[in-house]
């Protein structure tokens, strides 16, 4: 009975902010305003020649302000270049990056496995098989259903596969995906060295490397509902993803349904990559990087973890594209290059700083 | 702060009848057709220090993950019997049925050498504790917080809360383990080998907070390899062998060489602590 003889929670310190907690409040509201500013600076930016108030001017318009501001309508090409290619190239860029960065946070925790990412299940090569297939045949209006048709059928080979040998543990989960990303690559080398000619080689690696280049509103509504929908449903999953913290026998101990849990995620974090990946191709780095780094900052609670990857994620993925396509005017780089130029070494320095990360 | 004031705890007691504490029966599991368990049956009074002892391989780690639940039991132990199946009550309930979070705010179990890459902070180690007794969307509360350092409090790693679970030595993260059980708030609490690489002070340690527990009426089941430390702090012993259970009782009837020595293959003799008057072992071989 020791703990009667004194009062336990005297008020003041049970609110106490240790270490990793400090702050703890700001870092949410602050990466909104860091996302809502990074939206609109960078929809300024490009090669176009385009004045700050043209491009505000132009959006207000068409988000119904023109009226209530008194603002004139833009002419329709600079109009156009503002509403129908920057703005819904910048919002698809915010999605992908917040939706990769919680499927990265997810997979990091349910398979205890710092490597992780988003694509870990095979579902990039999936993607990519199903994308080269339909770009060598010609039929590009299909790239985004077979992208996320051949995602899905690797998630469905992997987790059949680790179903297969048993109970689904870390373990197995991060070798089927392996085994199936193999495979899938194998035949999407196969299919580009079989088949490509000419300009298809271009189209098939910029898509290998990730892009939201042709992004139009119908990605943003794709990736906007997924984020949202799926997003929402794995970031509120903070307490759950906490009780994996010590491994799976400690979560089932603390009353987890360790299997159907990790069943549930990860199909949802394959819906969700899926869904991204069929409008942007597969960007590396934003899943495996960005939880990493906001752990750095917050500790490891997935209740601020989770929103807060998001929303960095997609502050950084729409700044790496921003650079993507303003570095090297008129030529623009898939983004997926500029986020791995960024990310490698990031991960190096991360590595080296120890301890976080292995 | 948090046991005192659980309402549900048994009463407390130095004998332990059958009705309450714990009480399996018929405990059996196999792997790849190996039977680890063989129809195992086990009781831990309340109040008390059960020690569950055995050779290594005996089953006591995997007797313990089933009765804690996350393994279940498989049907083919106990041969021949026409109701086969396991059976584990505790305090008039039968954990196996009862809903995951409810059984985990009766039963806390502390795995061998559970371990993290991820920076947490003891405190919120601890506070995974708080998560059976909360919605899984809320998060922690201040009175989550307020029971989690007093759980560190009661096992006298107050001091810690602030450092990460990664920098702390074997002993220190025991005892955080076992704060992290205790912020469960269970009646029952199971755990395997919580003395394992810990020195000598660190292994008292932990059995002190065992025999503490104890006395505030929670069940305890340990398993243990050292047969020395369960002669000097258990108050009744379960030997297993082979997936059998070879004898259970009192620590002064169950530590005795006729029981001991074809158990583990070594000569044993047990003398008295001139103090304590409690047995002392010593092993030669045979």
């Amino acid at each position: 009975m020791t703990t009667t003889a004194r009062p336990v929670s005297p008020p003041g310190t049970s609110a106490a902010t240790p270490a990793g907690r400090r702050g703890a409040a700001w870092w949410l509201p602050a990466s909104v305003v860091v996302l809502v500013a990074t939206v609109l600076v960078t929809v300024t930016v490009g090669p176009a020649d385009l004045s700050v108030a043209d491009v505000w001017r132009s959006i207000a318009t068409h988000v119904g302000l023109g009226g209530a501001l008194g603002l004139e309508p833009l002419d329709t090409l600079p109009d156009g270049m503002v509403w129908e290619l920057r703005l819904p190239r910048v919002l698809t860029a915010a999605a992908v990056g917040a939706g990769l960065a919680v499927c990265g946070v997810v997979m990091q925790s349910l398979t205890r496995n710092p490597l992780a990412d988003p694509y870990l299940l095979g579902l990039s090569s999936g993607a990519s098989l199903g994308a080269v297939l339909v770009l060598v045949a010609g039929l590009t209006v299909l790239l985004p259903v077979a992208a996320f048709g051949g995602a899905v059928a690797a998630l469905a080979a992997a987790l059949g596969l680790a179903g297969a040998i048993g109970t689904i543990t870390p373990t197995r989960t991060v070798l089927a995906g392996l085994a199936v990303s193999q495979l899938a690559a194998a035949a999407t080398s196969f299919v580009i060295f079989w088949s490509a000619t000419g300009d298809s080689y271009r189209e098939i690696l910029s898509w290998l490397m990730g892009s939201v280049a042709g992004a139009t509103w119908t990605s943003v509504a794709i990736t906007g509902v997924a984020v949202l929908v799926l997003g929402t449903l794995l970031a509120s999953t903070g307490s759950i993803l906490d009780a994996f913290t010590f491994g799976d026998t400690a979560a089932a101990a603390l009353g987890v349904p360790v299997a159907r849990v990790r069943w549930l995620l990860l199909v949802g974090v394959a819906l969700l990559t899926g869904a991204l990946v069929s409008q942007s191709g597969s960007i590396g780095f934003v899943g495996l990087i960005l939880p990493h780094a906001v752990r750095l900052l917050t500790g490891a609670r997935h209740r601020l973890l989770l929103p807060l990857s998001a929303l960095c994620g997609a502050s950084f993925l729409v700044w790496a594209d921003t650079l993507a396509r303003t570095v090297f005017a008129p030529r623009e780089v898939p983004v997926g290059i500029v986020t791995a130029a960024i990310g490698a070494p990031v991960f190096a320095l991360l590595l080296w700083r120890g301890r976080r990360i292995a | 702060m948090t046991t005192e004031t659980r309402a549900d705890a048994p009463a407390r007691s130095t004998t332990g009848t059958a009705g309450d504490g714990l009480d399996a029966a018929r405990v059996s599991w196999s792997a790849a057709g190996r039977l680890i368990l063989d129809g195992v049956d086990v009781a831990a009074p309340p109040g008390a220090v059960t020690g569950l002892l055995g050779p290594n391989g005996s089953g006591k780690s995997t007797l313990l993950r089933v009765l804690a639940g996350v393994q279940a039991p498989t049907d083919d132990g106990a041969a021949g019997s026409a109701r086969a199946g396991a059976r584990v009550d505790f305090a008039g309930a039968d954990l196996l049925s009862l809903p995951r979070r409810r059984r985990a705010r009766t039963l806390a179990f502390v795995e061998q050498e559970a371990s993290t890459d991820l920076p947490v902070t003891v405190l919120d180690a601890v506070l995974l504790g708080r998560i059976p007794h909360r919605s899984l969307l809320a998060g922690d509360s201040a009175d989550d917080r307020a029971a989690a350092r007093g759980t560190l409090d009661v096992v006298g790693a107050a001091h810690l809360a602030d450092r990460e679970v990664t920098t702390l030595s074997g002993g220190e993260r025991q005892r955080v383990h076992m704060a992290r059980a205790l912020a469960q708030e269970p009646a029952l609490i199971l755990l395997d080998e919580p003395t394992n690489h810990l020195d000598i002070a660190a292994q008292l340690d932990a059995l002190r907070v065992l025999r503490s527990l104890a006395g505030r009426g929670v069940t305890v089941l340990a398993a243990l390899h050292d047969l020395q430390l369960a002669a000097q702090h258990c108050d009744h012993v379960v030997l297993l062998s082979d997936g059998r259970v070879v004898a259970a009782g009192d620590v002064r009837d169950v530590l005795v060489p006729d029981v001991l020595d074809p158990v583990y293959g070594v000569r044993t003799e047990v003398l008295t602590h001139p103090r304590t008057g409690r047995p002392v072992l010593t092993f030669s071989p045979r």
